[in-house]
């Protein structure tokens, strides 16, 4: 997972491969015109430099995410502002530590759990949406009801009662995350079904034998692939906040480790206290990471959009 | 996050020793040379953290719902602006020679404000109330503390309400009998519990009786409007017996959660009272000397090890817990990180306890080196940390920004100092309390307010009998000391050596002694800041221009 | 399509009474208690609270005689946590709140966003387009804990303009800062579901063959292009809707609004069973009301679906 963005391309292409199935030449000429898009690319290459600040910024680090400096807590407003003479490059957080440390360690957490949730999301909730569109009738009532349900129950419990039969870890975050973030991709995945079911090509493909699952896969999915990066991209802040609600019933990231949204949210809070950095440069990376993967979602949308060819 | 520690009653054991029948005689409210505020300024706007989970001076256990009450109504006895008890609706009270029975004597002109007059009966019927299950008060425990005669019975439903023994023999008098003597017990009546309730529009409207328009109150104001989360607005109750000297026209509570949002307001002038946040105190004392004020407020703040079966087995070595406890620098924690006022803690009972006279420990003496080197030198006996077993601990909290503050800050000494690994692990509120009250943890953090003002209600919870002993300490010293404490005239000498065994058997360590930070409107004027419970009555205060 | 409709919500009744099963296994299983609390109840004080609150007998008597009260009755019970109300006054006073600036939200975000979009994918790779999606991105990715705050240091602190906070009934300084707060990340969430959809719509056949006829551009996005585009804009404002109107814990936290959004989670951590399950089946109602109505709308867009 060192380059987590290439790993979502790598599997929306290959999910798009799949289901074209039609070989190399389709793969490059969506790399062609990904290519071609500006925006997509430079947005790609900031995707790149923030993971590799996320994964490799703390060798530049001049201190660790944990150690306080003594010296200059409770005085953090006058002596903690951003300096590189005493390599508190960021400044320091309401505790005396490094802030540098913090937001490379924090920004790591969010992109894993970005990636991580909307993954998840593309995958369960595209597959989830398109079956019980396909089928229709009784399934798809069936289907989209317990999507209700799971909707309107209350989240919390079932985070609680995760940390209480499990323990905390890493690995029950995305767990708790993974379960609310294809709820919605669901519903937008089987509306645009119901519409793609009728189209000539569903209909050829249906007289000419071709077994359900086989339609959905190489027939429905691609084509709502564009809606689907579309929302993936917006699901992605959505769950970086989220994470931080998760931690904050002890599920999730435990102190000292952070994430930009607990950075975010205690800058917000100390933001009138004369220590905006501390919620500038986390919501610099935040920002900075949500541009960078719109544009290359819309840029791999544009690339992998059957109906363009 | 969204709970308010428990804290309520009041004040000095002291006053007995002013005879047995008391009175005092009523204060002015207006100091000389004040010039007040035109009337349609005075309002007080105080801000409040979360909507009131009840009105009903029965069921209140919270702060926030005592300071309502406070306005809303009127108990036997208030407190003045230190703390000491001045009439309520009773004048004065007689203590027979046994010290277990105690008459009121109420007021004639005292009204409710429908115009009835407030009788005894009044509080018979409220305290019958409070203790009755079929009330099912969570505070009904507070009535068992106060150890009215039956009142455990009453509360087991073994006996009827009407077996509590409190007495109205005329409408002015109100007898109440204890089981056993009890010295604080006058300062337990200016607890919202204890306070009288309209049986009339009780037993009319049910449960409803709370709501503005339904709502009989005896106190200098009356409710005139509430929306859950939002407001709480109340006005002068033209009825009041003392009305003539109440200056403030109207108390608005605003619920504002966010205590940097309630600070923003404050500013904006939306708000004559709310709380400062951590760290916060000294900028804005600063800038606003006059408004932002710090108060010693009755609790203590401290960390609990787990001495159970199911804690870890270094702790169970008292030179590890020691250590752990030197290592803890109380200075920074307070002058770097709380900032607001607060004092370092080596007692476990709140330094301005009254009656309370703290051992000379050990501890309090050194410097902070000293006692890091205390600390090593304890840490190597035991064998553990820097060249020892390798030790790694775990703190629980319950999430909130403050908590965290100091547990990172602590882990941190921890490390620093003894060479030990902490690993920092927070819950939300409920699950925390079910982990902490089950010895589910390693080392937790704690809070706690007095309930009154007394040493005993801080050091009862070392007893192997306390429901709130989550660190399982048992000491059978301790417990005969507690016990001899309650029955002797002068308890002083049990509590310092109480809090001298607990300084040696550290089954929890102090760290801070709490402060009321606040930012207080400097035109509001006799704000009762040596009330060390923050008792405060609005109709006591008043703006001027 | 009428009686597709009488078979929904015909469902939608033992949607929601798996829904309460479901919540109730969750809540009982959730360590802690209603009258958990830093001093422990002693024991005989806690058994008469329970006895009280019904919380003495079985689990299974417990969801039973919640659902009879409330089928038959009509009856939420009185709140665990705020005595004082009773969980209809709790909807009552604070539902109409949610359901204003939610509404209002909904509108700003909905007109808005659709013109943003709608305006960027016309206008695709031009600076107008580009503009268009930075305040979107931008919108979408500011968290409303951040916004909130900054609306009121701006408006309130610096300028002076508007209440800090408060509802007062709903009137209108009350309810500009939190629809801003509430409709910002829809807002700009719509947008791009709009421009995306949009785009894909334009590139479509039968608008192709339309310019090709030299249809004027107006005509053909409003009377061609506008319903096919809001076919997955519905998806998302279904939930989007439901979610809006049933509050925001973030406005009602930073505006003091009173709304049912902070009702909710607060009884959530307050173990307030029966406030709890009040505010969740009216949140399931409006979940399952609103699927039905995204997909009758669906139908009207799209005369070809069947379900």
């Amino acid at each position: 997972m060192v380059f987590p963005d290439k790993a979502t391309a790598d599997g929306l292409i290959e999910a798009a491969a799949l289901s074209e199935a039609k070989g190399r030449s389709l793969w490059s000429d969506a790399v062609g015109r990904f290519r071609q898009n500006k925006a997509a690319v430079f947005a790609l290459y900031v995707l790149i430099a923030i993971t590799l600040f996320a994964f490799l910024g703390q060798f530049l680090a001049a201190y660790s995410n944990e150690e306080i400096d003594w010296s200059r807590l409770g005085n953090i407003a006058q002596t903690g502002a951003p300096s590189f003479s005493n390599g508190h490059y960021f400044g320091l957080d309401d505790l005396g530590r490094d802030l540098y440390a913090r937001t490379v360690q924090g920004t790591r957490i969010s992109i894993l759990v970005g990636l991580v949730g909307s993954l998840i999301a593309v995958v369960v909730g595209t597959l989830y949406g398109a079956i019980a569109g396909y089928a229709g009738h009784r399934t798809d009532n069936v289907m989209m009801r317990i999507v209700d349900i799971l909707m309107s129950i209350p989240f919390m419990f079932v985070l609680i009662l995760l940390l209480v039969m499990f323990g905390r870890s890493i690995g029950m975050l995305f767990v708790g995350i993974g379960l609310i973030s294809w709820l919605d991709m669901a519903r937008i995945a089987r509306g645009q079904t119901l519409t793609i079911k009728n189209k000539e090509f569903v209909e050829a493909a249906v007289a000419t034998g071709v077994r359900p699952f086989t339609i959905i896969l190489r027939h429905i999915v691609p084509n709502l692939l564009g809606i689907v990066v579309v929302y993936a991209t917006l699901l992605i802040p959505g769950l970086i906040i989220t994470e931080s609600f998760i931690s904050f019933l002890g599920l999730g990231v435990q102190e000292p480790s952070t994430s930009l949204g607990a950075l975010i949210s205690k800058g917000a809070s100390q933001m009138q206290y004369g220590v905006i950095w501390q919620l500038l440069f986390p919501l610099f990376f935040f920002l900075a990471t949500l541009f960078a993967f719109f544009f290359v979602g819309d840029g791999l949308r544009d690339a992998l959009d059957p109906k363009d060819r | 996050m969204f709970i308010k520690p428990t804290m309520m009653a009041s004040a000095a054991a002291l006053l007995l020793a002013l005879g047995p029948t008391f009175a005092v005689a009523e204060s002015s409210h207006v100091a000389a040379g004040d010039v007040l505020a035109p009337a349609d300024q005075q309002t007080f706007v105080s801000r409040e953290l979360d909507e009131f989970p009840s009105i009903d001076p029965n069921l209140i256990q919270d702060v926030s719902g005592n300071d309502v009450a406070r306005q809303l109504f009127e108990g036997l006895m208030n407190q003045d602006d230190k703390g000491n008890l001045v009439p309520g609706v009773a004048t004065g009270f007689d203590v027979s020679a046994d010290k277990m029975t105690y008459t009121f004597h109420l007021r004639d002109d005292a009204k409710w404000s429908d115009g009835s007059p407030v009788t005894a009966k009044d509080f018979v019927y409220s305290w019958q109330r409070a203790a009755d299950p079929a009330t099912a008060s969570e505070y009904a425990w507070y009535m068992s503390l106060m150890g009215i005669a039956n009142v455990d019975d009453v509360i087991d439903g073994k006996q009827p309400p009407s077996a509590l023994a409190v007495a109205a023999p005329d409408d002015h008098t109100f007898v109440v009998t204890l089981s056993q003597p009890l010295p604080y017990f006058p300062q337990m009546v200016v607890n919202a519990v204890t306070f009288p309730v309209p049986q009339k529009a009780i037993e009319q409207y049910g449960a409803d009786w709370t709501k503005p328009g339904n709502m009989i109150s005896n106190g200098a104001y009356m409710l005139t409007e509430r929306v859950p989360q939002e407001k709480l607005v109340m006005e002068r109750n033209p009825n009041y017996w003392d009305n003539a000297n109440t200056v403030i026209n109207k108390v608005t509570y605003l619920i504002i959660n966010d205590e940097n949002q309630a600070l923003t307001r404050y500013l904006a002038g939306e708000l004559d009272k709310t709380e400062i946040p951590t760290g916060q105190y000294p900028r804005l004392k600063e800038e606003y000397p006059t408004q932002a004020q710090s108060f010693p407020l009755l609790c203590t703040y401290y960390y609990n090890f787990n001495l159970s079966d199911s804690g870890p087995e270094a702790l169970k070595d008292v030179r590890v817990r020691e250590a752990l406890s030197l290592a803890v620098n109380r200075d920074v924690i307070v002058n770097n990180i709380l900032q607001g006022g607060q004092k370092p803690a080596y007692t476990f009972t709140h330094w301005a306890t009254a009656g309370f006279e703290a051992p000379d420990l050990p501890i309090m003496d050194m410097t902070q080196d000293e006692r890091n080197a205390k600390a090593q030198e304890l840490m190597k006996e035991a064998g553990y940390g820097t060249g020892g077993k390798p030790l790694s601990l775990e703190i629980l909290y319950n999430t909130s920004d403050a908590h965290k503050a100091l547990a990172v800050a602590i882990g941190q000494m921890w490390k620093q100092t003894l060479g030990i690994d902490t690993s920092l692990k927070n819950e939300e509120w409920k699950t925390f309390l079910d982990d902490r009250g089950k010895q589910n943890y390693e080392i937790a953090r704690g809070g706690w307010c007095g309930d009154y003002n007394e040493p005993s209600t801080f050091l009862d919870l070392m007893t192997s009998t306390s429901g709130y002993n989550d660190a399982k300490y048992e000491n059978p010293k301790v417990d005969a000391l507690m016990k001899d404490a309650r029955l002797a005239d002068n308890p002083e000498a049990d509590y310092t050596q109480v809090e001298q065994i607990i300084a040696q058997d550290v089954p929890v360590f102090p760290v801070y002694a709490y402060a009321s930070v606040k930012m207080l409107n400097d035109k509001i004027h006799n704000w009762p800041v040596d009330n060390v419970q923050q008792n405060y009555y609005v109709k006591d205060i008043y703006k001027v221009q | 399509m009428f009686s597709y409709i009488v078979r929904r919500i015909a469902v939608a009744i033992p949607t929601l009474l798996i829904l309460v099963v479901i919540s109730f296994i969750l809540m009982f299983a959730a360590p802690g208690g209603p009258f958990t609390s830093e001093r422990p109840l002693p024991p005989d004080l806690l058994a008469n609270i329970n006895a009280k609150y019904g919380l003495d007998k079985p689990y299974w008597y417990q969801i039973i005689h919640y659902i009879w009260n409330v089928v038959a009755h009509f009856d939420f019970g009185a709140s665990f946590k705020y005595k004082d109300q009773t969980v209809a006054d709790i909807i009552k006073q604070g539902f109409p709140v949610t359901l204003t600036y939610g509404f209002w939200s909904f509108v700003v975000a909905v007109l808005v966003g659709v013109s943003l979009g709608v305006v960027a994918a016309i206008r695709q790779n031009t600076w107008l387009d580009y503009l268009a999606v930075g305040i979107s991105v931008g919108a979408q990715a500011l968290p409303n804990f951040v916004l909130a705050p900054m609306l009121v240091l701006v408006f309130t602190l610096w300028l002076g303009w508007l209440p800090g906070g408060g509802w007062n009934g709903g009137q209108w300084p009350y309810l500009i800062m939190p629809v801003i707060a509430l409709s910002t990340s829809y807002m700009a969430s719509i947008a791009r579901i709009t421009r995306s959809s949009m785009l894909e719509v334009l590139n479509a056949g039968f608008i192709r063959t339309a310019k090709a006829k030299g249809l004027p551009m107006r005509r053909i996005i409003w009377r061609h292009a506008m319903k096919p585009t809001m076919l997955p804009v519905l998806s998302y404002l279904g939930p989007a809707f439901v979610g809006m109107i049933t509050g925001s814990v973030v406005v009602d936290v930073y505006f003091s609004t009173g709304g049912i959004g902070l009702f909710f989670v607060n009884s959530a951590f307050n173990r307030d069973y029966s406030t709890m399950m009040g505010i969740t089946i009216l949140v399931g109602a409006l979940t399952i009301l609103f699927s039905l109505v995204v997909d009758v709308l669906y139908a009207w867009i799209d005369p070809k679906i069947r379900y």
